[in-house]
């Protein structure tokens, strides 16, 4: 069980004090020296207190986003009831394992024979460590975390176009890419081009960071050199005893390098979701769904569709299918927290009022593919030192992701094999699974030729084909959000929208939990309002 | 007009369709490994074939689960041929909108080619031109 939360005063609550009496910046400055400006909106358990009289919540769909309600609002006291589509909890917090079936629409069914222990996560797979919602429900349900790698140095970026297809490991590219813009900058300072815009005081601190950050020699120079070698990898690396002797590596050329593109993957890691640390549950992204749903038990009626929504002035009224034979179905409650997907609650009838059905009918979500591989080793470990983290490429499956858990094991193991969004991901969708995959190794073993002949089993999930959900995630944009963002998320009448569509973190679990704190705290303060 | 994730499409095709991650914004991140791609399809079927099956199904016949892909095959609702035009050009609900990744001359065959198969026999084609005037 999961305790109420007890703080008579959290830190939100401090805040929010300190934002009314002495006004945002000092408010802004406080949150600043606790570090918690900027990150996400989340300040600990959500205190739900009053007496909520014996209301009753339903809450539609036993993702993230409203198995964290049902948590929040049983706690607090309400009578409490999920229904899921699925016959699993979690919704997109999904893996996949050895023995599962899956079958996708148009009645694709896939057999799943990972070995023991091995998953694919068909939605998301990291948890950046400011995803502090999230993180704080795994510590309170117990699910154990271990470090995600985004970047990993000795994982490769390539070009099926540049340096005749052979894969450039990212340290060498990185390097390189420092190094020579390091030498142009320089160069332009001492040929005084930037007197303009730096000082001469600045100018030799300039010179100075462009040799440390470039790794340049005394004249400002990348070239190869032991130095360049401590950055990019040696092409034979020092030893010890009579066979000793490092061998330098040689840089790429500045030209072949800008025109190879590859540098346009470094950024990645410099995103702030992608920035070190990020966690991953142990066994698995689902573990997440699984301890919500241990949690809640059954307090969520699984396989049920929902065919109709009502509220009148007491109370909403749901009918929903049993699809497992139980036939049509009523469940009602005098609240209603709805967090099935645009895509999906947009095609069913909702009295809601013309603002909030205008909003529900404004979004389709995103086309995504994942494509898991089982290879009989791990090569890209036992032959290539990759351990975790992701190799880049400009073949249509975008990336190979390595596992981050299990290193040197001796048995198979299952990597990323695709993960790509945009028209290449509508076109993988179009295609039968076996073929997605069939194309997945084509890709990859332009990059690993191991792929040939180590591949046993593959799994591939186009989001566009998943059953419950027609996509990945809501498409915003910055125009739509403008007309119709805040008619999601209103209460209406007694029914209120939650889910990663309704946040500013879209795709992203984090974004489904702030939602749903969100909606479940101003309901809250409805029902107490009586 | 232009969303970040579509400013993101957008570069990563100028940049040759190689892989174009893109800058990092807000909380569209997620779109953050996109690899965009292009539709090289011109034809009516190899674009049905390339794309349009993915949700509607290679028989064109749909497919229900939570919610639903309407069948284009035997679809009266293509009779008047503006409908798919600005249901593909803008989309609708769950349908995407593909006027920005598409030519007009692809998106007038692959809609004459679904109003010519799948039991549907409209007989009227639809010209590229006819597509242009319905974009916004």
């Amino acid at each position: 069980m999961i305790d109420k939360p007890a703080a008579p005063m959290n830190r939100r609550s401090l805040f929010k004090l300190i934002g009314a009496v002495a006004g945002s910046a000092v408010m802004y400055q406080a949150m600043s020296e606790l570090g918690h400006a900027g990150e996400s909106g989340y300040a600990g358990p959500i205190p739900l207190k009053g007496d909520v009289k014996g209301a009753s919540v339903l809450i539609l769909g036993a993702g993230v986003a409203g198995m964290s309600a049902a948590l929040e609002l049983r706690n607090a006291g309400y009578k409490v009831q999920v229904l899921e589509y699925n016959d699993r909890p979690g919704g997109r917090n999904w893996s996949l394992y050895g023995g599962d079936t899956y079958t996708e629409l148009g009645g694709f069914t896939q057999h799943v024979q990972f070995a023991e222990g091995l998953y694919l996560n068909p939605g998301p797979w990291r948890i950046p460590y400011h995803h502090r919602a999230l993180l704080d429900y795994c510590k309170r349900l117990k699910v154990a975390l271990e470090p995600f790698t985004q970047v990993n140095y000795a994982a490769y970026l390539h070009s099926a176009k540049a340096f005749g297809g052979k894969p450039q490991r990212y340290r060498e590219v990185q390097a390189d890419f420092n190094g020579h813009v390091g030498e142009l900058l320089a160069k332009a300072a001492n040929q005084s081009r930037l007197d303009e815009s730096v000082s001469r005081e600045d100018k030799e601190v300039l010179l100075e960071a462009m040799r440390d950050w470039g790794a340049l020699d005394k004249n400002y120079e990348y070239k190869k050199s032991l130095l360049v070698s401590e950055r990019r990898g040696y092409l034979s690396d020092p030893g010890g005893g009579l066979t000793s002797d490092s061998v330098d590596s040689d840089p790429l050329a500045f030209h072949d390098l800008m025109q190879s593109r590859l540098w346009s993957s470094i950024s990645a890691g410099h995103v702030y979701e992608f920035q070190s640390s990020i966690f991953q549950p142990v066994g698995g992204m689902g573990m997440i769904g699984k301890a919500f749903g241990r949690e809640l038990g059954p307090l969520i009626q699984y396989n049920a569709k929902v065919t109709e929504i009502k509220q009148d002035g007491r109370g909403v009224t749901v009918a929903y299918q049993d699809t497992q034979g139980g036939g049509a179905k009523v469940a009602q409650a005098d609240w209603c927290i709805c967090t099935i997907p645009a895509s999906i609650l947009s095609q069913i009838p909702i009295t809601v009022g013309a603002p909030m059905k205008a909003a529900i009918d404004a979004l389709y979500y995103d086309s995504a593919i994942k494509v898991g591989l089982q290879f009989k080793r791990r090569f890209w470990e036992q032959d290539e030192s990759i351990y975790g983290g992701i190799s880049f490429t400009d073949l249509p499956n975008a990336l190979i992701g390595y596992p981050n858990s299990r290193y040197f094991d001796d048995g198979p193991g299952v990597l990323l094999g695709a993960y790509t969004f945009g028209a290449n991901s509508f076109q993988y969708a179009a295609l039968s699974p076996e073929d997605r995959i069939k194309k997945t190794l084509e890709y990859g073993s332009q990059i690993h030729p191991q792929y040939k002949t180590e591949f046993q089993h593959g799994v591939a999930v186009a989001w566009h084909r998943v059953p419950w959900t027609l996509g990945c995630a809501g498409h915003w944009t910055d125009e739509l959000r403008a007309k119709h963002y805040d008619d999601l998320c209103a209460i209406d009448g007694r029914i209120v929208l939650a889910g990663e569509h309704a946040s500013r973190l879209p795709a992203w679990q984090e974004g489904a939990l702030l939602s749903s704190l969100d909606a479940i705290r101003r309901l809250h303060e409805r029902v107490l309002a009586g | 007009m232009k969303s970040r994730f579509d400013l993101m499409l957008a570069t990563t095709l100028a940049c040759l369709g190689l892989a174009g991650l893109g800058v990092a914004l807000g909380g569209a991140v997620y779109a953050q490994e996109i690899h965009a791609g292009a539709y090289p399809q011109q034809t009516g079927e190899d674009l049905f074939r390339g794309i349009c099956q993915g949700c509607h199904m290679p028989d064109a016949k749909g497919a229900i689960g939570a919610g639903a892909y309407p069948a284009l095959a035997n679809n009266m609702r293509l009779a008047a041929a503006i409908y798919p035009i600005t249901v593909v050009v803008n989309g609708q609900r769950a349908m995407p909108n593909f006027g920005e990744d598409l030519s007009d001359a692809q998106i007038a065959n692959v809609i004459n080619y679904v109003r010519t198969h799948f039991g549907n026999h409209y007989k009227d084609v639809v010209s590229p031109a006819a597509v242009k005037a319905a974009r916004r």
